[in-house]
């Protein structure tokens, strides 16, 4: 915007250093999840100094459908919602695809992507149509949804079973190479990262830019004051519980992609979601955060995995560090937000 | 009765026949409300009368059961307030409606603000100093009006309705809010404008509609003596006596006689004992720098302060929810550390802030409100006795008069009130002290006077009473002294009866007072001390 750019350089100084002492300011909490992720790299190396690409193209995998897990979690968290079906939408679209694709060819797994995308946003979209519609508090709704698409996912598919395109599964091993990015760079970098990156940015940034996207932040951030804004509140909401479907299938096809299956079982991925929206700086009460924050959540909890597995720690105990960890981070993170706000 | 208009044709906007129920509660019964082009109308009514519904139905946020609104000659249902903008019907809340997690930027954006016309208003509402990128959260609560304000006007709409517009405002920028809505006639636009400030009305309105039990009962041209003329129609002709009674607060001119109570207001001598609060040189933040005044049992003490004087920060230190950085306060002699609001609640200090969400449980019952403080009196563990809550429950309601149709939450009781409410909740079991923060911010003049006469007898029993006040006059209605705190300091301390507002108000602006030699008027130095 032309205009505003010229009269906001009028207005309040808004020098250079002032701009980047906001933006630290503004994404403190993003940059020092950065910055704890960067350590747990370090710490890793050291107690393993074999640490290397083929690890880091696991440990991408192993955190992809966690990363599509927690993007569907924080839309609907940043309307001021929660989404406790994220889970059972990732089963029940990943059957759906396994299912569509058995027996098929690999071109089809063109059609059965864009089908399960689209189930994806009708799953969410009937989310939040039941919670605008019925008034019914949104935990209370997805709660119910929770047992109905896992009920859903089990009548489409019994047992695991299904099948997935060649080329899909091929999309997400092993690291890039020399496709797109200088071959040193390629090497390293999963593909898998790539496929997240992308999939998220091609849906996020757009929305970001747009008025739907402003608006999800508003109707989260204050919902009285989004409705005499003019906004459409209701049409907000059930647009924001559509995403998180369509993220949910995102993240339904990794599964898929990943075992060659569809499994109709729900895996760990809805508290995992929540534990990554909070970590990520998400405000539970809507309306403040972003996406990169809980997705580097997602890995920082993932490598923790890792490193504890590698440390030969018994899986119990691990289990305690884990929750310990995320406790201590979100503990020391509130206290600085408030030493800060203080002086 | 005067004649309403009738001119058919000419109305921009023409509400007629409005009703509206809630439940078995009937907010609009008939209300009606006609703006002609290039004008500014002011909408009055005691609460409850029904503005804020009318209101809400103008700009889409409530849908009424039956009745007609006519936008420049042509029949509109509005149902959402991007749908009034549409029509040229443009709203500022009460409440400030910029989202807080957004810039003010993104705010602009989000409602498609033309932003140079914005700027302009913001800078000719007398904001020079705005970031577009600073977060609507971290912005004071006047600053989110005057954008508020800002954003309504860059519409450029036909009929702009004004909410209490000036309520949260210190005076310089309602002055120029005043300035601006006046100009909205030349151009032929119309304001409506809401406020319980009879004196703003007068100067600024050219017609008043006044609503009574839902209905509209009649609209007055703004001349003189008509001041008068809306107090009558929005009390009805009830009850003789309480309508004496609002002339005299609408008059507010000199000291009132003695009322029921016997005592005289203005006239207490300063209590001779020793103080109940003692502050020497408190400081906190950037805004409170050295305070120091006492205040004494017996005795309702007025402070007067412009917006961000130190006055949030002082109430805050005084109810223990914030430490001073330096500075002593004691309680009948003895040095007091509070850590916590309990503190301060213990050692007798009641806080009754400004924002009544802030005070009430706004889903429980008016009845385990007003019980709370006592039943839960910090640190007292073990059951409550019903009986005796009930009894001191009933009798602290009585006294107040609330209104307890809404026997249920304590949300859906208007918001005069919810602040009766906020206040009789510590009356129930006694109190020392009582600091209120402008208690009277926003409601009507009944209410009003009843919440002086409440603080005038509770200081009659012997507590202290320290009122935060925003509206200049009450310091003579309420209170026996006044303090002036400007810049964080305090710079006058005077006797109620000299502190007329063109006094108060030059030393809120820390103008010496150029007629000093006025008996019991005492500019004070920094730090000064009686």
């Amino acid at each position: 915007m032309n205009a505003a750019a010229r009269a906001t350089g009028q207005l309040g100084g808004s020098s250079i250093g002032s701009t980047v002492a906001r933006f630290l300011r503004r994404n403190a909490w993003v940059l020092a999840l950065w910055a704890l992720l960067g350590a747990l790299v370090v710490f890793t190396i050291t107690i393993q100094p074999r640490w290397g690409a083929p690890q880091l193209t696991i440990l991408a995998i192993a955190a992809l459908p966690y990363a599509f897990a927690a993007a569907a979690q924080t839309t609907a968290v940043l309307v001021g919602g929660i989404d406790l079906s994220v889970a059972a939408m990732m089963t029940f679209t990943s059957v759906c695809a396994a299912v569509l694709m058995e027996g098929q060819s690999e071109e089809f797994g063109i059609v059965a992507v864009a089908l399960v995308l689209l189930l994806g946003l009708g799953l969410g979209m009937v989310n939040g149509l039941s919670i605008v519609l019925t008034r019914v508090p949104d935990i209370v709704v997805t709660l119910a949804f929770f047992f109905i698409w896992e009920g859903a996912a089990l009548m489409v598919l019994d047992a695991p079973g299904g099948s997935s395109a060649r080329w899909l599964r091929d999309l997400i091993i092993g690291p890039v190479g020399g496709f797109v990015v200088p071959a040193e760079i390629g090497d390293w970098l999963p593909k898998s990262l790539l496929l997240l990156v992308f999939s998220l940015g091609i849906v996020w940034i757009p929305l970001k830019r747009s008025r739907l996207g402003l608006s999800i932040y508003a109707v989260g951030s204050d919902q009285l004051a989004a409705f005499r804004s003019g906004i459409a509140v209701d049409r907000t909401r059930v647009a924001a519980y559509a995403l998180t479907g369509l993220f949910s299938a995102m993240g339904g096809l990794i599964l898929t992609m990943n075992t060659g299956l569809g499994t109709p079982i729900q895996g760990p991925y809805l508290l995992a979601s929540v534990a990554a929206v909070v970590l990520g700086g998400v405000s539970l009460a809507g309306g403040k955060g972003g996406l990169v924050g809980p997705i580097v959540a997602v890995f920082i909890l993932r490598l923790v995995r890792q490193d504890l597995t590698l440390m030969s720690i018994d899986p119990n105990v691990a289990q305690v560090t884990e929750g310990a960890i995320m406790v201590a981070v979100v503990l020391v993170g509130a206290l600085v937000a408030l030493r800060s706000r203080r002086s | 009765m005067p004649a309403t208009a009738t001119e058919p044709t000419t109305h921009l906007l023409d509400a007629s026949g409005i009703v509206k129920t809630y439940g078995a509660v009937q907010a609009l019964r008939g209300a009606s409300l006609s703006v002609l082009p290039g004008e500014v109308h002011a909408l009055l009514g005691a609460n409850g009368a029904g503005k804020s519904t009318l209101v809400k139905i103008l700009t889409g946020a409530v849908r009424p059961d039956s009745g007609e609104i006519v936008v420049q000659g042509q029949p509109r249902t509005v149902h959402s307030p991007a749908e009034a903008r549409r029509a040229g019907l443009v709203s500022v809340y009460q409440e400030p409606a910029l989202i807080p997690d957004l810039d003010v930027l993104s705010n602009l954006r989000l409602t498609d603000t033309p932003i140079e016309a914005f700027l302009a208003w913001v800078a000719k509402l007398g904001i020079d100093d705005l970031d577009l990128y600073e977060m609507a959260h971290d912005l004071p609560l006047a600053t989110l009006r005057i954008l508020d304000l800002a954003r309504a006007l860059a519409y450029e709409p036909n009929v702009l309705l004004l909410d209490e517009m000036t309520a949260a405002l210190p005076a310089d920028l309602a002055e120029k809010v005043l300035e601006v809505v006046g100009a909205q006639r030349e151009s032929g636009r119309s304001v409506i404008f809401i406020s319980h400030r009879l004196l703003e009305i007068g100067a600024l309105c050219d017609r008043a509609t006044v609503l009574r039990d839902g209905e509209t009962v009649g609209v007055v041209d703004m001349e003189a003596g008509a001041e008068d003329r809306i107090v009558e129609l929005m009390l009805g002709a009830s009850n003789e006596e309480e309508r004496s009674i609002h002339h005299r607060v609408v008059r507010a001119a000199a000291p009132t006689p003695a009322d029921d109570t016997g005592s005289t207001v203005g006239a207490t001598t300063d209590a001779a004992g020793p103080p109940r609060l003692r502050i020497r040189d408190l400081s906190a933040g950037t805004r409170l720098k050295g305070v120091s005044f006492d205040l004494y049992p017996g005795e309702v003490l007025g402070l007067v302060a412009l917006e961000g004087q130190g006055q949030d920060e002082l109430f805050g230190i005084l109810s223990g929810a914030r430490k001073p950085t330096q500075g002593q306060l004691e309680v009948d002699g003895h040095e007091a550390h509070f850590g916590h609001p309990a503190d301060a609640i213990a050692a007798g200090l009641v806080y009754v802030p400004g924002d009544r969400a802030e005070a009430l449980l706004m889903q429980r019952s008016v009845r385990e409100n007003i019980a709370l403080p006592s039943s839960a009196r910090p640190r007292r563990w073990g059951p409550i006795r019903m009986s005796a809550e009930k009894s001191s429950v009933d009798a602290a309601i009585d006294k107040l008069q609330i209104d307890t149709r809404a026997q249920g939450e304590v949300r859906r009781l208007s918001g005069g009130n919810q602040q009766k409410v906020t206040i009789a909740r510590w009356i129930a079991e006694g109190v020392d002290t009582l600091l209120c923060f402008d208690p009277t911010r926003g409601i009507d003049i009944r209410t009003k006077r009843q919440i002086y006469h409440l603080l005038r007898e509770l200081a009659d029993a012997g507590t202290a009473v320290l009122l935060y006040t925003s509206e200049l006059e009450e310091v003579q209605l309420a209170c026996d002294r006044a303090v002036v705190i400007f810049n964080g300091q305090v710079v006058a301390e005077m006797d109620a009866a000299v502190a007329d507002e063109p006094t108060l108000m030059r030393a809120a602006y820390g103008l010496e007072s150029t007629n000093g030699g006025e008996a019991g008027v005492g500019v004070l130095r920094a730090g000064g001390s009686r």
